[in-house]
């Protein structure tokens, strides 16, 4: 008997559940970034802010986000280990070219955009939330941290707004095949809505990529 | 003394097989735990029967070269099976689809055999759609036939061009399922090399396991070859590269006599040959003369300006084309049976009407793809039409095919009565590896038939007969003297060839073996020709085994050591086909010889004085083989010259 | 024409092989590839060398034996066709041609060019068959099976068991082979029966036998002879789902 977890379907299953679940997520994520550049003042954002650090539902959200996240990191990291060993030998010679261009480097986007994480959450997140140093400020009569200076201050810097600008197109690519990829591994397959799919999934890697670079690159060039 | 009682039950035709199942000894389940049965073989005949008698409770041992069990050469097979379901209400019987497969063969097998083939071919079908083979269906959702030739009704059922993959897929999955329940094992690459006989009975095979070079004894209660035709013996085959006769030859020379060797069945459907350095011939489906219309130029000159090139086939004019085959056999057109169809192909090409390189004939859908649209005939034929494009670059849908007879299929092989046993007691042959079901020549879409008939509802039947008197015989020791000899006869076989050490390669010999049998015991037969062919077989063989090189060691994966041993058999075969062929002074079905011919080229039989199996018997290294004849005794159908017009 | 190959030799499966090259002049360019080594093979033999070890077999594109991956394609540079169906004008003259063997853990090289393929006759005597014994079927027509239906289960079963796609994939995964025999029966009601049981077996052990998983690069389908689809590696997963949830 298979199980469930340990098996490959079974793991391919869990990351495309879990990699669905962190696209939705960063739709939400892109929304609230977008209260920086749509709005003169930081103020929305760093309410929008204080809301999600303060919320009991979304802080139970927030484990469960964190939960999907190590859940697609660990289930691909032992899923790659294993599709390496499967080949111990390669070829001399490899020519195929026909098949997905991106869904050959999932690993090798997914490490990018790993070591992206990591230094935006310790920009962000973890500074706000462990390491302290973000400046306070008081909206109407709220003490919350001052986010939205942060982040404008961090992208004043030609170097790190590059450095997202690739990160994110990385993170494209990455989606670019995997969303299509997680319908596929869920037995969704369809003449007429895979098709369909696949458009979507474009466009979702589309807004994505426009979105999220467009708000570093605003801030630096107008704020 | 050799006994050749076919044991046929008496009784009317339609009661024998009924009769005998009513009447043969059976084993009980427990008793079937304590034998040991060896299939040799993993086609349609070797896995449905490995996989049946693993079903009953024997302990089966399949054997194959192949790497798996499930690319053994039925899986070639493109057309389909007959049956006689009548699912058209065309007027299909059993005793329909009997009476033309005798007719079809000639009249030269046996009665008894035939119709019980007819009687189960019901069964073949319900039992394949049971294990999921996906037979084509009809928008309705049942199962659609198609015609074949031979016959006046659409009795073939089909799965598009790949038919024998889907049965023999299903067969193997039957077959892997025994695996699983532990009634079977697979001994993959792993050939036969000789029969064991303990007294007088067959015991045991030995085998070579084509990787590791080793010679290995096995021993079972009864031994079933299922080893597929000799086909290859002319080299240029429709068969596999590695189809052989090795396992039947040898078993032969242990005393089971070879019947009929020399008919062999010239497909007229395939693609013709291009070149000297080319491997095999590939078949196109007998099918595609449901809708194709074979022609060559009425005018040699056109044939000329065509085989130059400088005239494309379809530009040639209606009224210069001569679709020969519906001149001459208005009757059945396009859909003779195969010798009549390959005869008039060659005799076209013989007058100098051939196109391509002279040895072609046309097979054209220009017709069929104006009448029944370009989608319906891609449907019906679109791998066949891709298999055909990859291999000569011509586009049929464009230009119309090219295609000239090959050697397909050996009606002839080992001698078996009515319940698949050979002369030797405890070994039986079925599918291609025996004689009996198709005489002189085998109608399309019968030989799967006729394999799974053997595989799924005979053996596992008959085979009881021979082993309820086995139930108190224990498991013998390999380490009986009877295997130590057979073993060693194998291993100095093997090293004798590895030490010829000469100066021509095994392919080079079989080459000229097939040359010899192409131009003497092909298409047109004649007794000088027979007589020469004898001689120059003799001279190759000794030559062989004089200057065969085969570089490699015994111990290891040989291909050539491989190659060389077959070879050698085939050698020995060729001269006893030919031998068969000069004895059998009459034209019939496959066997056409020039001095026996209708005033207007037909065929033409002496029912007076070869109504008979010959059965060969070996002598000996050196000695002429023996003929013994099981004289054919018709009770129930009309022998008449058989006419397609 | 003449061309540069470059082949794997390999004595065993305890040895390290080597790529030798084999330079071949005179080559038709209406042979097939492996008349083009047999070519090779015979020069081979003349100079008391040992000739090249492939497997091959019924040289029809129908058996599944020949695995040859020829310039970085399994069964080369041709589209839906076998080794033994690839023809010398697909090269051009003075081509230098890489012949390798199918690479993945669970098809161990034999000998040269043959692998050991009986990791699939494992999966499927994990299932891959509908459990009937000989004689108790009804009459073929009593289910009518929609056409449709009947048609994509034939699709799937066109497959020949070569392996190409294990070869092609990065990961030498066996997820189209096994989902051809899945696809097989799952569209048929006769399959259904054990349809949760297959899957389940047929899974387990083609994940302990060692092949990759499935990361749909769809690089099996491109290389896959007989154009066995990924829609069918989509029913597999529906049907694993399935049996672990449903």
């Amino acid at each position: 008997m298979a199980n469930f977890f340990t098996s490959s379907i079974g793991k391919k299953l869990m990351m495309a559940l879990a990699g669905l679940f962190l696209s939705i997520f960063l739709l939400v994520h892109l929304g609230l970034n977008s209260l920086l550049v749509i709005f003169d003042s930081t103020d929305k954002f760093n309410i929008a802010a204080h809301f999600m650090g303060t919320n009991i539902l979304i802080k139970i959200f927030e484990v469960v986000l964190f939960g999907g996240f190590l859940l697609h990191i660990i289930y691909g990291i032992i899923v790659q280990i294993y599709n390496w060993i499967a080949r111990p030998v390669s070829y001399k010679v490899s020519n195929n070219a026909q098949s997905s261009f991106f869904s050959k480097y999932m690993i090798h986007t997914a490490a990018i955009i790993f070591a992206f994480l990591v230094i935006h959450l310790s920009d962000f997140y973890f500074k706000a939330k462990f390491f302290g140093g973000v400046e306070e400020i008081s909206i109407h009569g709220k003490e919350m941290h001052n986010l939205g200076a942060l982040v404008i201050a961090k992208f004043q810097m030609s170097g790190f707004v590059i450095f997202y600008v690739l990160s994110i197109l990385f993170l494209g690519f990455h989606l670019l095949h995997g969303f299509q990829s997680a319908f596929q591994t869920l037995g969704l397959n369809h003449k007429t809505y895979t098709p369909i799919i696949y458009g979507a999934g474009i466009i979702f890697s589309i807004i994505v990529v426009v979105g999220y670079s467009l708000i570093p690159i605003l801030i630096y060039f107008i704020r | 003394m050799v006994n050749l009682n076919s044991n046929v039950p008496e009784g009317p035709l339609a009661e024998k097989w009924t009769k005998y199942k009513a009447g043969q000894k059976l084993v009980n389940p427990k008793n079937k735990t304590k034998l040991d049965v060896i299939v040799v073989g993993t086609g349609l005949a070797g896995a449905s029967a490995a996989a049946s008698l693993g079903e009953m409770g024997f302990n089966v041992q399949s054997f194959c070269y192949q790497d798996s069990p499930r690319r053994a050469h039925s899986i070639a097979a493109q057309g389909g099976i007959n049956a006689a379901k009548n699912y058209q209400n065309d007027g299909d019987s059993i005793y329909r689809l009997f009476f033309d497969t005798i007719k079809g063969g000639d009249y030269r097998s046996r009665e008894g055999n035939v119709y019980r083939l007819a009687e189960v071919s019901n069964n073949i079908i319900d039992q394949c759609v049971a294990q999921g083979v996906p037979f084509a269906r009809e928008y309705g959702g049942y199962l659609d036939n198609r015609s074949f030739g031979g016959a006046q009704v659409s009795r073939t059922f089909y799965a598009r061009g790949q038919t024998g993959q889907q049965l023999l897929l299903g067969a193997y999955g039957a077959l892997m399922r025994q695996v699983k329940l532990g009634k079977v094992k697979i001994n993959a690459r792993v050939e036969m090399h000789d029969l064991v006989i303990v007294d007088g009975k067959a015991r045991g095979i030995i085998t070579r396991d084509m990787v590791s070079g080793k010679i290995e004894s096995h021993f079972a209660h009864a031994v079933v070859l299922a080893t597929g035709g000799y086909g290859n013996t002319f080299f240029l085959s429709t068969m596999a590269m590695g189809a052989n006769v090795s396992a039947a030859w040898q078993s032969h020379k242990r005393g089971a006599l070879f019947a009929n060797p020399s008919f062999v069945q010239i497909h007229p459907t395939c693609i013709p040959v291009h070149g000297d350095y080319q491997s095999k011939l590939t078949l196109m489906s007998e099918s595609l003369r449901n809708d194709g219309r074979i022609w060559v130029p009425k005018n040699k000159e056109d044939a000329e300006k065509i085989r130059s090139g400088s005239l494309k086939p379809k530009d040639l004019k209606e009224e210069d084309r001569d679709y020969y085959l519906e001149r001459r056999y208005p009757a059945f057109g396009n859909l003779v049976p195969r010798d009549v169809a390959s005869r008039a192909a060659k005799e076209r090409c013989d007058e100098g009407h051939g196109v391509g390189t002279g040895l072609a004939v046309f097979l054209d859908f220009k017709d069929a793809i104006a009448k029944m649209g370009k989608k319906t005939i891609e449907d019906k034929y679109g791998n066949l039409f891709q298999m055909y494009e990859k291999i000569t670059d011509d586009n049929p849908y464009e230009t119309p095919m090219m295609i000239y007879p090959a050697i397909h299929y050996s009606m002839g092989g080992l001698w078996v009565d009515y319940g698949l046993m050979t002369t030797i007691p405890g070994l039986f042959a079925i599918g291609e590896a025996n004689f009996s079901d198709h005489g002189a020549n085998r109608l399309g879409a019968s030989a799967l038939m006729q394999g799974l008939a053997d595989g799924y509802f005979v053996l596992p039947y008959t085979i009881q007969n021979y082993l309820a008197d086995d139930i108190s015989t224990p498991r013998m020791s390999t380490d009986l003297p009877e295997f130590k000899a057979a073993s060693k006869n194998v291993e100095d076989k093997m090293s004798r060839l590895i030490n010829v050490k000469g100066s021509k390669t095994v392919d080079s010999f079989h080459k000229r073996l097939g040359h010899i049998m192409w131009n003497y015991v092909g298409m047109a037969r004649e007794k000088k020709g027979l007589e020469k062919a004898i001689v120059e077989i003799q001279e190759l063989r000794k030559e062989f085994w004089k200057d065969v090189k085969v570089p490699g060691l015994l111990n290891d994966l040989n291909t050539e050591l491989e190659k060389a041993a077959r070879v050698a058999d085939f050698l020995e075969l060729g001269e006893l086909m030919a031998r068969d062929a000069l004895q059998r002074e009459e034209s019939c079905g496959g066997h056409f010889r020039e001095e026996f011919k209708t005033p207007e080229g037909e065929a033409l039989r002496n029912d007076k004085d070869f109504t008979f199996v010959a059965a060969w018997e070996h002598k000996g290294e050196g000695k002429k083989a023996e003929l013994h004849k099981e004289v054919l005794n018709f009770e129930f159908v009309e022998l008449k010259q058989r006419n397609y017009k | 024409m003449d061309l540069k190959l470059k082949i794997w030799r390999q004595k065993n499966q305890n040895t390290k092989g080597k790529f030798v090259t084999y330079p071949v002049s005179n080559i038709s360019k209406d042979s097939s590839f492996l008349e083009m080594m047999d070519v090779l093979n015979e020069s081979l033999i003349a100079k008391d060398e040992e000739p090249i070890a492939f497997d091959h077999d019924c040289r029809e594109g129908i058996c599944g034996c020949c695995s040859l991956y020829i310039n970085g394609r399994p069964h080369g540079p041709d589209e839906k066709i076998t080794v033994c169906q690839l023809h010398m004008r697909k090269f051009k003259d003075g081509e230098t041609v890489v012949i390798e063997p199918w690479r993945a853990r669970p098809f161990p090289v034999i000998k040269d060019l043959i692998v050991d393929r009986t990791a699939f006759d494992k999966i499927i005597t994990e299932g891959g068959y509908i459990s009937v014994n000989t004689g108790n079927a009804a009459d073929a027509s009593v289910i009518p099976i929609s056409k449709e239906d009947a048609d994509l289960s034939f699709d799937a079963a066109a497959c020949i068991g070569c392996g190409a796609c294990v070869a092609a994939c990065k990961n030498a995964s066996a997820m189209l082979f096994v989902s051809a025999k899945i696809s097989q029966f799952a569209l048929l009601p006769q399959g259904r029966i054990e349809a949760k049981q297959r899957v389940d077996s047929m899974i387990s052990k083609m994940d302990e036998l060692g092949f990759g998983s499935c990361t749909n690069t769809g690089a099996c389908e491109a290389e896959c002879p007989k154009g066995i689809t990924l829609t069918n590696i989509a029913r597999l997963n529906r049907e694993f789902i399935k049996a672990k949830v449903g």
